[in-house]
């Protein structure tokens, strides 16, 4: 090979690489470094003043499956994924199919749904906390017109849960329309009209030909929905603190808890590896098995 | 057996906000024709096809088809099949899912629906190709999908809207032929859209000139180009356009009024002979003939055609001479005055 192609070659290479580098390094301070710290820690005994950290294998997580306290945490978030995810993907899509048909003042119904998403969480938190308080609260109001009698929403284990699970479908059901919305923009106007001339109702127009070109649309909103089902905390917060007696405790608030209100951190790391690992696997399979079964364009 | 007015608009008008849509079209398609909707963009073509279609509802006017009243009936009660010029092929359906899709909503059987598939398919000579999906098939492949769901549907009136305009222009000649032949063989009726006069003259039985939504001309592609109604026609008609000359530019026709003449009944003779005399501002080799550009005070337009490759020099001063019998002759309004 001549020079001069050599030279052009490692140009090249120092290009790509110039270029690569402002993420791998982002990427490895705050991710993969923290990942491998966690994964490292979760190995190691809590350091307390008379016992000095030693490694002790996978005893932390052996702690974790023989308590209760975990299990309930994960049947909570269970729970909490398995209405909140196709919940507000149901209603996400059902919104955006109406806020994109030809209705009046479009425009405010889009911008109304999107609300909930543009708002902090905790300011949505403090909204639904007067919402729900007992007594003096809108649902409270609304029911003693009717004559019902107060509920504590918050305060009983029965209904905490899904208290929060109201506010979290209320929240992501306008984010996810969004992107709904936006996939709709893309599908062409004609293939209606080619739908409508072969006598294609509404319904078999929706089913056949508009949900599957929205796949790769549901599938990414799916793996975020999924995402944020564990990344759930802020509402925790205001709302429950996680309780009454963890009624309501989700995963992120207990490795909170565990990690810097208890100051367990080789626990919290335990957990933490436990979270990424799942969601690593339900991700490749959402990826790998749906990605075959959807259509990009 | 050939229904004479199959397909009948009666004074069909759409306007938009306000805005000039089509105005007045009054048309009367025969069984079995081939008519073409020819004009400028923004002239109104699609709209009308639209309204034929059903996509649209007129604001004013009547819509007949085989006899029914369609006026305000829903696109798929007026049994017709539509190609679009964008195909409008569904992307995540393989070619036979997209072919036989109206089938399955209309709940045809699966043996039958197989059969028909099978002969559209064999038609567009597409067999082989039913598994993949649009975006894996070249453009003309596409247009052909196109084709195939609108001959699957049985229907005997059928709708195009510049179904060529994405094609490059080799294939373009080709599918033409394609389509020619599939409405012969077929039987049925085509109203095709299209602003490409070469595809509209060489295709239709009847060609309807429109501009600014309204029809200027409804005849056989021969009427249009011999004998064009208006000025409009005649400069739109034919390549290159039709030559505009005042009257008063050659001798005995009066003021006031306008002449056409096309290139190629315009000859070039000797100094004194002739009837006009201009200047050569171009020569163009197209091959089999050359077309010299000519300048003259009076006229637009004017050309002649030269057999073989017969280039002038710019600037030279020439005679030309031309028969009575080959000039249109059009009113001060620019309508054609009677022969």
């Amino acid at each position: 090979m001549s020079a001069h192609a050599n030279l052009e070659r490692r140009r090249q290479a120092i290009y790509g690489w110039l270029l690569l580098s402002p993420a791998m390094v982002l990427l490895t301070v705050f991710a993969f470094y923290p990942s491998i710290a966690t994964l490292w820690s979760s190995l190691f005994s809590r350091h307390t003043r008379r016992n000095p950290t030693e490694f002790v294998g996978t005893e932390n997580y052996a702690d974790l499956f023989a308590d209760p306290t975990f299990w309930l945490v994960v049947k909570n978030n269970l729970l909490y994924a398995g209405i909140t995810i196709p919940v507000s993907i149901f209603i996400a899509l059902s919104m955006a199919l109406w806020a994109n048909s030809k209705i009046s003042a479009r425009g405010f119904v889009r911008t109304a749904y999107f609300t909930p998403t543009v708002l902090p969480m905790i300011a949505a938190a403090n909204l639904w906390l007067f919402f729900y308080t007992p007594g003096l609260g809108v649902l409270d109001q609304i029911g003693s017109l009717f004559g019902l009698p107060s509920v504590n929403w918050l305060g009983q284990p029965e209904t905490a849960l899904w208290a929060i699970i109201i506010v979290t479908i209320w929240k992501e059901a306008g984010f996810f329309m969004i992107f709904y919305l936006a996939a709709l923009q893309t599908i062409p106007e004609d293939l209606k009209e080619a739908a409508d001339i072969e006598g294609t109702s509404r319904w078999t127009y929706t089913r056949r030909i508009v949900l599957p070109l929205l796949m790769p649309t549901t599938l990414f909103i799916a793996v975020n929905a999924m995402i944020n089902s564990v990344k759930l905390i802020d509402h925790l917060f205001i709302l429950t603190k996680g309780g009454p007696s963890d009624a309501s405790k989700l995963i992120l608030y207990y490795i909170w808890e565990m990690a810097f209100a208890f100051f367990d951190a080789p626990h919290a790391a335990a957990i933490t590896v436990l979270v990424i690992a799942v969601l690593g696997v339900v991700a490749a399979v959402q990826f790998l098995y749906l990605d075959k079964r959807t259509h990009y364009q | 057996m050939t229904n004479s007015q199959f397909v009948v608009l009666k004074d069909v008008a759409k306007r938009w906000n306000g805005q000039l849509g089509v105005e007045d079209i009054s048309l009367e398609i025969p069984e079995g024709s081939f008519t073409a909707l020819l004009g400028p963009s923004g002239c109104g073509k699609s709209t009308t096809l639209r309204l034929l279609a059903g996509l649209e509802l007129p604001d004013e006017g009547q819509i007949l088809i085989d006899g029914k009243d369609v006026t305000t009936s829903a696109a798929s009660d007026r049994n017709l099949s539509m190609v679009f010029q964008s195909y409008a092929l569904f992307p995540h359906l393989s070619v036979t899912e997209n072919v036989v899709f109206g089938l399955k909503v209309r709940r045809v059987p699966k043996a039958e629906r197989q059969e028909k598939l099978h002969r559209a398919l064999e038609i567009t000579g597409l067999l082989g190709y039913e598994n993949r999906k649009p975006g894996e098939l070249s453009g003309g492949q596409r247009q052909r999908v196109a084709l195939a769901r609108a001959i699957v549907a049985g229907q005997r009136l059928c709708l195009m809207d510049e179904p060529l305009s994405n094609l490059d222009a080799k294939l373009r000649n080709s599918v033409r032929k394609d389509i020619k032949k599939l409405q012969r063989d077929l039987g049925i009726t085509v109203i095709y859209v299209t602003h490409d006069q070469t595809e509209a003259m060489s295709m239709a039985d009847t060609v309807v000139l429109m501009k600014d939504g309204h029809i200027q001309q409804v005849g056989t592609p021969e009427d249009l180009y011999s004998r064009p109604n208006n000025i409009f026609v005649a400069e739109f008609v034919g390549a290159p356009p039709m030559a505009l000359l005042q009257s008063t530019a050659p001798d005995g026709f009066g003021e006031g009024k306008t002449i056409g003449i096309r290139a190629e009944n315009i000859q070039i003779v000797p100094k004194g002979e002739g009837r006009m005399c201009c200047t050569v501002n171009e020569s163009e080799f197209l091959g089999a003939e050359t077309l010299i550009g000519l300048d003259h005070a009076d006229a637009t337009g004017l050309c002649v055609l030269k057999p073989g490759m017969a280039t002038m020099a710019e600037g030279t001063e020439i005679e030309i001479n031309f028969h009575d019998d080959n000039l249109h002759i059009f009113d001060g309004a620019g309508q054609r005055l009677p022969d």
